[in-house]
């Protein structure tokens, strides 16, 4: 210390500095970071669950009378302060949404009301939502259950009493006969397109000579003679189904429930047109929670209808899970087995830097552009190839592209190439946290590298490995650009697994839940009754992804318990 | 002293050790890099060597790490390696079995001889040879699988599946490493429940579960804790008559405890090779004296 410092007085820390050093703001902004991440999050799921979970609770209805004398009756399903320039009466009036429902008698699904022109509002105890195949909803009250010209109940208690009584059993009519419609004549329709594809299959074998000269091979033959005992037994069995719905419908014809809107008007609805119908003013709670839990059943187990915007998803939950897990599936020995040679194999050096490189670079392409490739290499050219080799029958008869066009196969194909380099840079940074002493001591027992590799360095990365193939996974349901150019459709009730020779049809065209969300949500007619749709799948979707999540971090967490060394 | 600075920049820690009271002037010329002749005593010319060591030279690149190396090690005892560190005494060890194939930039001139078959042959089969040895790491690395897995793993890279052989081969080996009474109970676990000790005792099950020619040892204790390195200790003693062992080790009363011969390496050069006592009681050179009773090093 020199003397001039000597006498100056000992300087008091200022208190920025004593802050800095003891590094408090720093904590602060760290740890604010976090917890608005945290808080955003959060927030994000807790809004989509919050809204995914009460679109299906049934909701009062509400009688609105107005001052000029319309009534109107439907779930009240917004309210906001009006502006003073639209309101209608000067002042800060405010208004409600109402979801009057009854589309076709006048011409709304939803409509605002001013609360200044509103009388009265009440809730009447027999006011009954409808939920129709199609029209969407009907809002009213029960006057009459008819059975063709016979009157079975009159007045709104005994009305719905015999409608509890008669519904289910005219809607299981009408489930076994779409049933039969849907399933079993589709699987006729699949059986003669078969035998008529064998038909031209054989022409096409008899080669052009013989197409030409108008000889017929004995293999046509064989097929012509089989096409024709396949459209005799076709047509029988068919007139058969002809025969069981058509006695399934008569005996549905004429059941009709007859209500009365808010306004008066009259109308008989068809039973078997109901899918379910609640008077929401008079359920008690457990009966609400009935009514919420049929109507998610219908939404994860039914099939869509009305535009995606009424029924259910099902086909697009399978679509997404196994997509997924073909995803997976595909991408994991791929992914693995490049890294493994990246890694284990490549000598260090400028290529295979050039290569790591390109690979963290593929993980920023957009993924239209996967989508693109898709279409134009898995779809045309490989698909197309298939097509030229193995069905060229459907080909030439029907011009119709059987692995020539998007499918499940060519989507999870996509998908896998998209989620390509997570799982490379995942694994490669799981074997080179392998230490190399266990690698030494491999090879100093004798193995060969690929059984060092198989016995030891494998097991020991797997852990990290799941880590890379979950997030592949977490990425890929999500994914919705690429999956609509290479096989994701609006509609696809067909499943790309079901009961029909040869079982699994990676061909088929599938639905997906995040095309759902896009499609639900701008591309339907009735956006305000589609928007809580949009809601409910996105909190399915997010529900599913978790889940699939957490089956592979169980997984991983066995996987660990058994491979990885606990530090000393 | 401007010895220090010119001959191992990389590693100053050692020549601060010469000082004036320390006869170092042998170590000097190796410093330098003179050619110093090892000495070697006359009992060690009269052993039937399991392993001949014959002028083997390494390097690293353009570092030479091992300069003309001869020495044969004896059969069915124990040889201990000694020196400060970066002496080359693990890299000697590593070149046995020829784990420094996998260092891209080594290049070795000279032989080394198993039982007669030379080890660095370009017909000799690097898998084959391995086979023939065990060796013991610095860390214990049991493998992730379990304990019955690790003993057996040598054999069952080789195809042997008999359930039977494998059970004896596991016993036996496990008794051998002084561990059956431990883990008897709990083959089927995984080893990397075990602790430290164990788990290097498991290490040496592993490298004798094949009947190894030669067991080679590199610094086994040196992650242990004393209770554990006395028990790895009195498992080597054991070995001895039985095992060729090679074993390197920073300890020196380790290797007067635990071994017949041993042999002073300096700066990759070889610089006394003696029978345990000799070197210990009446080592030829001054520098191997005052290495031995830790004046330097």
């Amino acid at each position: 210390m020199s003397s001039d410092t000597k006498h100056r007085p000992r300087r008091m820390r200022s208190s920025y500095s004593s802050l800095t050093a003891h590094g408090e703001p720093w904590v602060w902004l760290t740890g604010g970071a976090l917890a608005l991440a945290i808080m955003m999050i959060t927030g994000l799921l807790a809004f989509i669950a919050f809204r995914g979970a009460s679109t299906f609770w049934p909701v009062p209805l509400e009688l609105v009378e107005l001052a000029d004398g319309g009534r109107a009756l439907g779930e009240v399903s917004e309210r906001e302060r009006a502006e003073a320039a639209t309101a209608k009466t000067a002042g800060r009036g405010s208004r409600r949404l109402v979801r009057t429902a009854n589309f076709e008698v006048s011409g709304h699904h939803y409509q605002w009301f001013d609360d200044t022109a509103i009388v009265r509002a009440s809730r009447p105890e027999w006011a009954t939502v409808v939920e129709r195949l199609e029209g969407g909803r009907f809002h009213g009250f029960p006057l009459r259950l008819l059975h063709g010209d016979e009157v079975i109940a009159v007045g709104p208690e005994e009305t719905w009493k015999a409608f509890e009584r008669e519904h289910p059993v005219v809607r299981r009519r009408w489930r076994e006969a779409m049933r039969i419609d849907r399933h079993e004549r589709g699987l006729l329709q699949r059986q003669l397109r078969a035998a008529r594809l064998a038909v031209v299959q054989a022409r096409l074998d008899g080669g052009p000579a013989v197409a030409g000269s108008g000889a017929v091979s004995a293999g046509q033959k064989a097929a012509t003679a089989a096409e024709q005992e396949v459209i005799a037994r076709v047509g029988r069995q068919s007139a058969e189904m002809d025969a069981r719905t058509g006695r399934l419908r008569n005996e549905n014809e004429g059941w009709g429930l007859e209500v009365e809107t808010a306004d008066g008007i009259k109308k008989v609805i068809p039973l078997e047109g109901i899918v379910r119908a609640c008077q929401p003013n008079r359920l008690s709670l457990a009966g609400k929670f009935g009514v919420y839990g049929s109507r998610w059943r219908e939404f994860v187990g039914d099939d869509p209808r009305e535009a995606n915007s009424a029924g259910g998803v099902f086909p697009a939950i399978w679509g997404t899970v196994a997509m997924t897990l073909i995803m997976a599936l595909l991408v994991a020995p791929f992914g693995v087995l490049a890294a493994l040679y990246l890694r284990e194999y490549a000598s260090p050096g400028a290529v295979t830097t050039a290569v790591r490189i390109a690979i963290n670079n593929l993980a920023g392409v957009p993924s239209i552009v996967y989508g693109a490739f898709g279409l134009g290499f898995f779809c045309y050219a490989l698909g197309g190839g298939i097509d030229e080799l193995f069905f060229r029958a459907s080909l030439v008869a029907d011009n119709q592209p059987t692995f020539g066009t998007g499918g499940l196969l060519w989507a999870s194909l996509t998908l896998a190439l998209l989620t390509l380099p997570v799982v490379i840079v995942a694994t490669e940074e799981a074997l080179s946290a392998v230490p190399n002493s266990m690698r030494e001591g491999s090879y100093a027992c004798g193995a060969g590298k690929w059984q060092t590799i198989r016995r030891i360095v494998l097991p020991r990365a797997l852990p990290g490995i799941m880590t890379g193939l979950i997030l592949a996974m977490a990425r890929g349901a999500g994914e919705v650009a690429p999956l609509m150019l290479v096989g994701v459709k609006k509609l696809a009730l067909d499943l790309p697994i079901d009961g029909t020779f040869p079982f699994v049809h990676p061909e088929r065209e599938f639905m997906h839940l995040a095309y759902l969300i896009y499609d639900v949500g701008f591309q339907s007619p009735n956006s305000q009754a589609a928007k809580p749709m949009v809601f409910t799948i996105t909190f399915l979707l997010v529900t599913i992804i978790a889940l699939l999540n957490v089956a592979a971090i169980w997984i991983r967490s066995r996987l660990k318990r058994r491979y990885v060394a606990q530090q000393f | 002293m401007n010895i220090q600075a010119e001959t191992t920049p990389e590693r100053g820690g050692q020549p601060e050790a010469f000082s004036a009271a320390v006869p170092a002037d042998r170590l000097q010329a190796v410093a330098a890099g003179r050619d110093v002749p090892a000495e070697v005593h006359p009992e060690v010319r009269e052993v039937t060597p399991v392993l001949e060591i014959d002028r083997f030279n390494l390097w690293y690149g353009g570092k030479q790490a091992l300069h003309g190396i001869t020495m044969p090690i004896p059969h069915n005892k124990v040889t201990a390696l000694i020196g400060p560190s970066g002496c080359g005494k693990s890299t000697l060890l590593r070149s046995v079995n020829r784990l420094n194939d996998l260092v891209q930039s080594a290049r070795i001139t000279g032989d080394m001889r198993l039982n007669g078959d030379s080890i660095y042959d370009p017909r000799m089969d690097v898998i084959e040879l391995r086979k023939r040895m065990g060796m013991v790491f610095q860390k214990p690395n049991p493998f992730p699988m379990s304990i019955y897995e690790n003993v057996v793993y040598a054999l069952r890279i080789d195809g042997e599946n008999n359930r039977a052989v494998l059970d004896e081969v596991c016993e036996l080996s496990l008794r051998g490493a002084a561990l059956w009474d431990e883990v008897k109970d709990r083959l089927h676990e995984s080893a990397i429940g075990l602790s430290g000790g164990q788990q290097q005792r498991l290490c040496i099950a592993r490298a004798i579960a094949a009947e190894p020619e030669v067991l080679l040892l590199d610094e086994p204790c040196s992650a242990l804790d004393p209770i554990a390195t006395g028990k790895v200790e009195e498992l080597i003693q054991e070995l001895r008559g039985r095992y060729s062992v090679l074993i390197v080790t920073h300890n020196m009363q380790q290797a007067s405890r635990t071994s017949d011969y041993t042999a002073f390496m300096y700066l990759g050069r070889l610089i006394e090779y003696g029978s345990t006592s000799g070197i210990f009681t009446k080592p030829i050179l001054r520098e191997t004296e005052a290495y031995v009773t830790g004046r330097f090093g």
